[in-house]
């Protein structure tokens, strides 16, 4: 059995899925729109953890928060589940299936098949939409990818059941409930005030202030930990910045996208300006991201470049400081 | 970052025939997106990471080798997994699966132990109890 249903590419996937949702059941909803409205921007660095025997640093909001987010803020009702047995999970997608709804699923990425090797780690918050069955295939419609895709039962159980950290345990989760129009521009308002708290925040490990400790930390690495691992963490945080289809700037380009279609539909000039200079945040980004790469190029090599990549974050903290300042006034 | 930025630099997409999306301005100051075949300072982090991982796994091979550990580390590297991530697949304590690694408590492992984790390395038990039949 196969629902109808359209596969958009998106650039990130939880809000390609959301999105993608959306529009099966009649909203047109942008990708921008559902990571601006979910508050998915943002900067955190995670003390103590360590990913891929580096530090942690993400850019953007705790998996399935922004789709959390988006639902309460826009007045949908979302129906979430996990499960402890494989068996339950998959009576309920196929009941789902069977009613024609097409579903979110949280998967782990180190067996998903059709991802290039190299980008199969063991990643946990990987999100995608099973649109359909036919025979021992499940039709898969991942947002990141071109096109559709399938896999057989076990390769989707695996990929439901990774473990690790973030563990999918094979969550479920859609729509369940619409608004006859959805509000979307009080959304967009709590939205952005939401971001803004986030990356002003008076703790040392988010927002601005986060990016101003890494800076520091990049500062110290290279005698701290030596040449190796220092171009290693380096590295690491670029990949993160650079998790598939950012284009470079962390986010920053999505977040500049949603400002600009919300100034459309609030009248508000001031954030199509902001989204211009948001623009410019991202590619101060990209030129980092460049800079950074410069260093880790040649793993072993000792470089002195270090000094210049953290001016370059604290100066990004400095621009964005005063982005965010400007954005909570705007609205 | 304008649409006619986008990079479309050689990565390891290229392989699966894989392109990325990524939001850009166009001519005229609106959003729109486009796709990408790769960006080079992202490919070289990828490209790190994962010769970082090779040489853990070279490292763990000759330790295997030489006695100081068990095929279960180097299999642990093979997968790119680190002890949490292992200890959870095969539902154990980490600490556990610690003691596990040393070549002599390994040896005295019950079949149903070493069945474990090779159902998790997908492998069989003769080669989880020995690297050189593993490619």
């Amino acid at each position: 059995m196969q629902i109808e249903f359209t596969h958009h590419q998106s650039a990130h996937c939880e809000n390609g899925v959301v999105s993608n949702l959306m529009k099966h059941n009649g909203f047109d909803v942008s990708e921008p729109m559902v990571f601006g409205i979910g508050s998915g921007l943002l900067f955190c660095y995670i003390p103590f953890l360590m990913v891929n025997h580096a530090p942690a640093i993400t850019y953007r909001a705790m998996p399935g928060f922004i789709f959390k987010r988006f639902a309460k803020r826009v007045g949908i009702k979302i129906k979430r589940e996990k499960f402890k047995n494989p068996k339950d999970a998959k009576a309920r997608l196929d009941e789902n299936l069977n009613n024609n709804n097409p579903v979110g699923l949280q998967v782990g990425v180190y067996n998903l098949v059709y991802f290039p090797d190299e980008y199969r780690f063991h990643f946990n918050a990987h999100n995608l939409v099973v649109y359909g069955k036919e025979g021992d295939h499940y039709l898969i419609s991942d947002p990141v990818m071109e096109d559709v895709t399938t896999l057989t039962d076990k390769q989707l159980e695996k990929v439901r059941f990774a473990k690790g950290a973030f563990a999918p345990k094979g969550h479920i989760y859609y729509p369940t409930d619409f608004p006859k129009e959805l509000a979307l521009e009080k959304a967009i308002v709590k939205g952005i005030k939401q971001t803004c708290r986030e990356m002003l925040a008076p703790v040392p490990i988010v927002g601005v202030k986060g990016m101003r400790t890494i800076a520091k930390l990049i500062r110290k690495w290279p005698k701290k930990k030596g040449t190796k691992i220092a171009n290693h963490y380096l590295g690491q945080i670029v990949r993160m910045q650079e998790e598939i289809g950012t284009g470079g700037g962390g986010f920053r380009y999505i977040f500049a996208a949603f400002l600009q279609e919300s100034s459309k539909i609030l009248n508000n000039e001031k954030l199509s300006e902001l989204s211009k200079e948001m623009t410019q945040i991202g590619d101060l980004w990209r030129d980092f991201a460049l800079d950074a790469s410069r260093i880790y190029k040649n793993r072993a090599a000792k470089s002195d470049g270090y000094d210049s990549v953290a001016s370059q974050l604290e100066t990004i903290a400095d621009k964005e400081e005063a982005f965010f300042k400007a954005l909570k006034k705007a609205i | 970052m304008k649409k006619s930025e986008v990079p479309q630099d050689k990565s390891n997409l290229e392989s699966a025939s894989f392109k990325e999306l990524c939001y850009a301005v166009d001519e005229n100051g609106e959003y729109t997106t486009a796709q990408s075949t790769g960006w080079t300072p992202k490919t070289i982090a990828l490209d790190n990471a994962i010769e970082d991982i090779n040489e853990r796994v070279e490292e763990a091979k000759k330790r295997v080798i030489n006695n100081q550990t068990s095929p279960i580390e180097y299999y642990m590297e093979l997968h790119k997994m680190d002890l949490g991530i292992l200890a959870s697949y095969v539902g154990l304590w980490k600490w556990r699966v610690k003691c596990h690694f040393k070549p002599k408590i390994f040896k005295r492992l019950s079949q149903k132990t070493l069945q474990k984790y090779a159902n998790v390395f997908e492998i069989s038990i003769a080669q989880l109890k020995n690297i050189e039949h593993a490619n």
